[in-house]
């Protein structure tokens, strides 16, 4: 029991105190920049008490905004007061599937920072099925996200075949088809098929009732079936990578793809079908969006969903149930984040800055342990990606 | 000018690299340090040189002590060194090379390049060295490469100069000149430490040898001592480097390669239409000095190489063209060059690296699913057949030692069905122990009816085990001649030179 | 003895993509002078302006059929791809005819699509300069950078934080000077923190510079919406710097309003790419600086430093991206906008990659990318019939197909993103 206590003490040290550090600057920042605070910056011990105010109403507003709010409790319905958290699961939704891909590619050796261009093509192809057909209810959801999934499968096979063909790297490679698919879309969504009768602006028509995931806990909540969609992936995720025979040609080819090649292993073939299931996984993403909570396509549907899927992604440690945790974590801080903007006037970008540092201090235990004077700390390999010749 | 090692102790982590090493190198005197792979010398020059630490320790130079903690230090105190790996950039030229860290300038802080480039010429005037100083280096021969290395020593005025492994890239006759070279320079009074395992050149040019066994020194010896007993000094016990080979019968040609010519990417013939056969239960070694296409050749055998042209056929079915995984599968076990880099995933566990290349096979695959019972219970039996030193089969197979690595991916290659053995260097950097294993179960393999094709660029080793030996120089194969061959006539072979009778 | 070689006439890698390069080149004018010179019906007139501020004039505008000058455009790249097809078989360099047969297509292009319209040519290269400014300065740290074997990511990350910098302490001061010398010091503190987790804690450099990258954003992001937005009068007003006219060179027709009629910070440019090229490849610095990009080992036992030298060359090039940086604000318009590098940190990274990790190429890239860029706008804005989408998707095209390959194997410096240990070196 203590062995193992400490085990655990030893595996969640290094995350523990890159998140401590990571909310200690965030604080450091968000009073800093409070004017209240540094009004009273002639009288030190008001000075303090009220920096820590400042943060600790952010801090409290970011909780109510992400977990539980008392305030919401009305009518004696307790389960009201976990909205917040049903906005965290929402949010955390798509960044569970973006995270995914990001985090397969990874173990295959590939640093996909596509999520992004994958998830507007799998957005783009559900939305098409969404509205444009009438399909009965399941099959026609089953329809739209697999659509999703195809566009995006595609498009992300294109980075595959690009790179196992012709050795091209491809985070080059991933930069420039995001910032084609962000190009894309805003003509997709300037054409006649997309465009929502009545309107001019670049919006489509919503999906169909029967396209559209079923809500969960009623029509108060956003939260819906998409979750479990999520779920389900990082499972199958799990499940490709320890019990199957592809997912040990993955993690091959991700570890040496010399000796995996010298020992058989297709690599042209690892690095396409990779690419193919992450688009796939960032292209549901992209679907579980349209269909479960905006319903129609428009320009910003892709928000940040594909760039924060690289820091939940290394977060998790490319790990299926840590990129799951993480992306909890940053839905969260996304979802907190737009209260404590709203309550308390600190932008959200903040949080931006939060995840940013949380994953730094993770990359860089060797930085932690300096800081910490810690001599010895358990950390799991770092991630690496491959340099321009790799 | 003298060099002096007092109590020379490094150790990393649990294994002590050098134990208190005593060392005296006098002026002008060739001082062999002779060892086996891993016996702790390259960590020794790396301390004298700067590029380690000693964790206790003291270096003399003519008797006053220095400190060494840089190699710009090394170089100040007049230590030049010659590395095994050399320490060129490639992609600049030998006057450039030459340049970089001794830096001139000339005006508006423009580099002088000529200076060294008037060096170059002179210090290869004095030893007859054809040096271009305006040659890129990478592509240039090992030979002039090393040339270089000892160049850039003389020009910086090395009074001591350490010499790593400086041979073993070497033909024979190029070793001779380099050789040569060493006495030329012990006569202008540079001091040289010399590294090897090679016991006919120790005894050829040493005035001294020093030898060093598990980090420790053994002995401190003369040249007269003989090769027998260097040896087991070297090893730490008596040691009989050429195996029990069996007389038996040997069986048709199982695998022919026919005008099989390799191309690198830039379109360049590596290998040059060469023609061979290996017959079922014999040893067909290919010799050479490294660089000459052995490595190319043996990968194109199991189609590694992208650019191949010829035939490859093996048992009568042709296999050049088909997939690495075809080819494997066809019935060749193929040990490559790197076990470090082709041979293992590191960061993946011992069983997983037993099942590489037979994981989507049965008895481990079903579908898509890969059993990890049977993967693990099926590595018990490979470890216990071959003998592999672990702790668990779940652990990283970088946990192991280099003998113990090599046996994992013998113990792979020979789990599956095969007819052909292609082992390319196979017992390069392991020690004495490990190398007999080896060597014993590629006549083993012999012995069962399969054919081996052995790349081996260790004299010793093509002597010890091939039936018949085919030599390659640039691409080529010169000759195949029968294991009876002198090592002169296969020294003047591997240097290019054609011996018209000694054909088989 | 050896037998006689049967060497069939195979052709190598490299000589393969050359000939694909030029078959592509020729197959393109083709199409081209079918396509623009052939299928375009109007009769209408191209007109092509030459004149922008006050330079001598030597002609005002060439009004052209829009047939007739799709036709001898593509005419001409017919013929440089003819040449570059002689000077292939010659084995010669084809990178004049290849170029010379490109700017033929687009001009035919061009020709073709303005039709009826007038295209301010001047102007039209100017715009593609001015573009192309910060994306010459972000490749130029990050070639520092990766020449001396650390991966740069963070350009973005650079240019945003000493583009908000600038305009800030410039706001602040009154003084758009002030903005420009603070600016470097912005990216010098963006590649602080590169390179001390880059070189000291040996963080994988492609992830770093991304959490880099997001962390500058987000950083950006908040302090422009909790300063400069609410007290914009005083921090968020960077006054900007003047044209600096230069004497008769700026005279010169097209050249002069190009290249001699600019602000501070492009002449800076001009002067940074030149000393830097120099450097590189004449001066100690630059040959310590390529010899650690390529074998840091090999480096190290000739005595010298390899992570303290990175670790500078890493710092320098923040300072040169940072003037990168104010050329958003100080340099161009002054107030500074949220996120407004907009991913041209990532564009001058394809620069690099794109130009072969040499000055001459970035620059040249960079220039292309810059071109494709305000192509794209100048077309829109005289209101041709391909979506503006569509134009902007080009320099991501470009540089997929750059690095794809036709433009031949870029290789990186061999040591780019690997951290050095000595532990590591054996």
């Amino acid at each position: 029991m203590r062995n193992a206590l400490s085990k655990f003490g030893q595996a969640i040290k290094l995350p523990g105190l890159s998140f401590f550090m990571a909310f200690t600057i965030t604080g450091l920042i968000i009073a800093v920049s409070d004017a209240k605070v540094l009004a009273k910056f002639s009288s030190p011990l008001d000075f303090i008490t009220s920096a820590l105010a400042s943060v600790g109403n952010a801090y409290l507003a970011l909780f109510q905004g992400s977990v539980f709010d008392v305030n919401l409790i009305k009518d004696g319905s307790f389960i009201q007061g976990f909205y917040p958290l049903s906005e965290t699961i929402v949010t955390a939704t798509p960044l569970i599937l973006t995270g995914l891909s990001v985090a397969l590619a990874f173990k295959s050796g590939l640093f996909n920072i596509g999520a992004q261009g994958q998830f507007i093509f799998g957005a783009i192809g559900a939305s098409y099925v969404g509205f444009n057909f009438d399909l009965p209810i399941g099959i026609h959801i089953l329809a739209a996200a697999l659509t999703g999934a195809i566009f995006a499968a595609i498009w992300g096979g294109i980075v595959g075949i690009l790179k196992a063909r012709t050795g091209a790297h491809e985070v080059i490679l991933t930069i420039m088809m995001n910032y084609i698919a962000a190009y894309f879309i805003l003509w997709v969504l300037k054409t006649q098929t997309f465009l929502r009768p009545g309107r001019i602006d670049p919006i489509a028509p919503e999906v169909n009732e029967n396209a559209r995931l079923p809500l969960l806990a009623g029509s108060g909540f956003r939260l819906n079936f998409g979750i479990f969609i999520a779920l389900a992936a990082a499972l199958f995720v799990w499940w490709l990578l320890t019990k199957t025979t592809i997912g040990f040609k993955f993690r091959a080819v991700g570890a040496n793809a010399q000796a995996a090649k010298t020992a058989g292993i297709s690599v042209p073939f690892v690095i396409t079908s990779t690419m193919m299931i992450c688009g796939a996984l960032a292209g549901l993403g992209g679907a579980v969006q349209v269909l479960g909570s905006e319903y129609a396509l428009n320009t910003d549907i892709a928000g940040s969903f594909g760039f924060d899927a690289i820091t939940v992604a290394l977060l998790g440690r490319a790990q299926p149930l840590g990129t799951v945790f993480a992306a909890l974590l940053f839905g969260a801080l996304q979802a907190g984040g737009r209260t404590m903007q709203s309550n308390t006037g600190v932008p959200l970008d903040i949080v931006q800055v939060t995840q940013a540092l949380i994953v730094l201090f993770i990359a860089a235990p060797a930085f932690v342990r300096y800081i910490f004077k810690i001599k010895k700390m358990k950390s799991s390999a770092a991630l690496t990606s491959k340099g321009w010749n790799g | 000018m003298s060099l002096e090692l007092r109590g020379i102790t490094k150790t990393f982590g649990s294994l002590t690299a050098n134990d208190s090493i005593n060392l005296r190198v006098e002026t002008g005197q060739i001082h062999a340090i002779l060892g086996e792979n891993g016996a702790g010398k390259s960590t020794l020059m790396n301390i004298v040189y700067g590029l380690l630490k000693a964790d206790s320790g003291e270096i003399l130079v003519d008797e006053k002590f220095i400190d060494i903690s840089e190699p710009s230090d090394a170089l100040n105190a007049g230590i030049g060194m010659v590395h095994q790996h050399f320490m060129l950039i490639p992609v600049f030229t030998v006057a450039e090379n030459i340049v970089l860290g001794h830096e001139k300038i000339k005006k508006l802080g423009v580099l002088d390049i000529s200076t060294a480039r008037d060096a170059i010429k002179k210090v290869s005037r004095d030893f007859g060295f054809e040096v271009d100083p305006d040659a890129i280096v990478e592509t240039l021969p090992v030979g002039i490469q090393q040339k270089v290395e000892i160049i850039r020593a003389l020009i910086y005025d090395a009074k001591v100069l350490i010499l790593d492994e400086p041979t073993a890239v070497l033909t024979p006759q190029e070793t001779d000149e380099l050789l040569k070279t060493m006495q030329e320079l012990k006569r202008k009074g540079t001091s040289i430490i010399f590294i090897t395992h090679k016991l006919r050149e120790v005894r050829a040019v040493a005035d001294q040898i020093t030898i060093i066994r598990r980090g420790k020194v053994v002995s401190a010896v003369l040249p007269t001592t003989s090769e027998g007993e260097l040896a087991s000094m070297m090893v730490g016990r008596a040691v009989d480097l050429a195996p029990v080979k069996h007389k038996h019968v040997i069986g048709n040609a199982i695998l022919v390669a026919k005008d099989l010519t390799v191309r690198d990417a830039l379109g360049t013939a590596v290998v040059k239409a060469v023609n061979f056969h290996v017959n079922a239960g014999e040893v067909l070694a290919i010799a050479g000095v490294q660089g000459n296409g052995q490595s190319e050749l043996a990968r194109a055998l199991v189609n590694l190489e992208d650019h191949i042209e010829g035939s490859i056929n093996l048992d009568g079915k042709e296999i050049k063209g088909s997939s690495i995984y075809d080819s494997l599968h066809a019935g060749i076990a193929f040990i490559p060059e790197s076990r470090e880099l082709d041979g293992l995933v590191s960061s993946f566990s011992i069983a997983e690296n037993l099942i590489l290349d037979l994981h989507d096979q049965a008895p481990y695959a079903k579908g898509l699913n890969l059993s990890a019972n049977i993967v693990l219970s099926e590595a018990e039996k490979r470890v216990a057949e071959f003998d592999i030193r672990l702790q668990s089969v779940n652990d990283a197979v970088s946990t192991l030692s280099g003998g113990n690595k090599q046996k994992v991916v013998i113990a792979r290659e020979l789990s599956r069905p095969i007819k052909v053995l292609v082992a390319s260097q196979p017992t390069r950097g392991l020690d004495v122990g490990s190398i007999e294993f080896v060597h014993e179960r590629i006549l083993a393999e012999r012995d069962q009816g399969r054919g081996v094709i052995l790349f081996s660029t260790e004299l010793d080793e093509v002597m010890a085990l091939a039936d018949r030996i085919a030599v390659m120089y640039r691409g080529e194969i010169l000759e195949i001649v029968d294991s009876g061959v002198t090592r002169e006539e296969l020294g003047l072979l591997m240097a290019g030179v054609v011996n018209k009778k000694a054909s088989a | 003895m050896s037998q006689v070689l049967k060497v069939s006439k195979v052709r190598s890698n490299i000589e393969k993509r050359r000939l694909a390069g030029v078959s592509v080149t020729a197959s393109l004018s083709v199409l081209s002078l079918f396509f623009f010179g052939f299928l375009n019906p109007g009769k209408d007139k191209t007109t092509f302006g030459f004149v922008l501020n006050n330079e001598w004039v030597l002609i005002k505008e060439w009004v052209v059929s829009s047939q007739t000058g799709s036709r001898i455009f593509s005419l001409v790249a017919v013929a440089a791809s003819v040449a570059a097809a002689l000077a292939f078989r010659k084995g010669a360099r084809i990178v004049l005819p290849t170029g010379i047969a490109t700017f033929g297509i687009f001009m035919a292009f061009i020709t073709w699509v303005a039709s009826g319209k007038f295209i301010p040519f001047t102007g039209l290269l100017q715009g593609s300069l001015l573009l192309a400014v910060p994306l010459i300065f972000g490749s130029m740290s990050g070639l520092i950078c990766e020449r001396s074997g650390v991966i740069n990511i963070a350009i973005e990350g650079q240019l945003l934080a000493s583009a908000f910098v600038s305009g800030v302490v410039a706001s602040l001061t009154h003084q758009s000077a002030w903005g420009l010398l603070a600016a470097p010091f912005a990216g010098a503190s963006i590649s602080l923190l590169l390179a001390t987790f880059a070189i000291k804690f040996s963080v994988d450099q492609v992830i770093l510079g991304f959490v880099i990258n997001v962390f500058v954003i987000g950083f950006t992001s908040f302090l422009y919406k909790k300063l400069l937005v609410p007290y914009q009068a005083s921090w968020n007003t960077a006054p900007t710097f003047s044209q600096l006219e230069i004497p008769l060179l700026s005279k010169i027709p097209i050249i002069g309003p190009i290249f001699f009629t600019q602000s501070v910070v492009v002449y800076l440019m001009f002067i940074i790419v030149g000393v830097i090229t120099f450097a590189l490849f004449k001066t100690k610095w630059g040959l310590r600086t390529r010899a650690i990009g390529e074998h840091p080992t090999a480096a190290d036992t000739v005595g010298i430093d390899v992570n303290k030298l990175r670790f500078r060359n890493v710092v320098i090039a923040g300072l040169v991206a940072g003037i990168g940086g104010a050329y958003y604000t100080v340099g161009s318009v002054g107030a500074f906008g949220n996120e407004m590098t907009a991913g041209a940190g990532f564009i001058a990274l394809a620069a690099l990659i794109f130009g072969k990790w040499s000055p001459m190429g970035a620059v040249f890239a960079a220039l292309l990318f810059g071109f494709a860029d305000n192509l794209q706008s100048t077309l829109t804005i005289i209101g041709v019939a391909i979506p503006s989408e569509f134009m902007l998707m080009v320099p991501y095209i470009a540089t997929i197909i750059a690095v794809t390959g036709l433009v031949g194997r870029v290789r990186a410096p061999a040591a780019d993103g690997i951290p050095y240990s000595r532990g590591g070196a054996n």
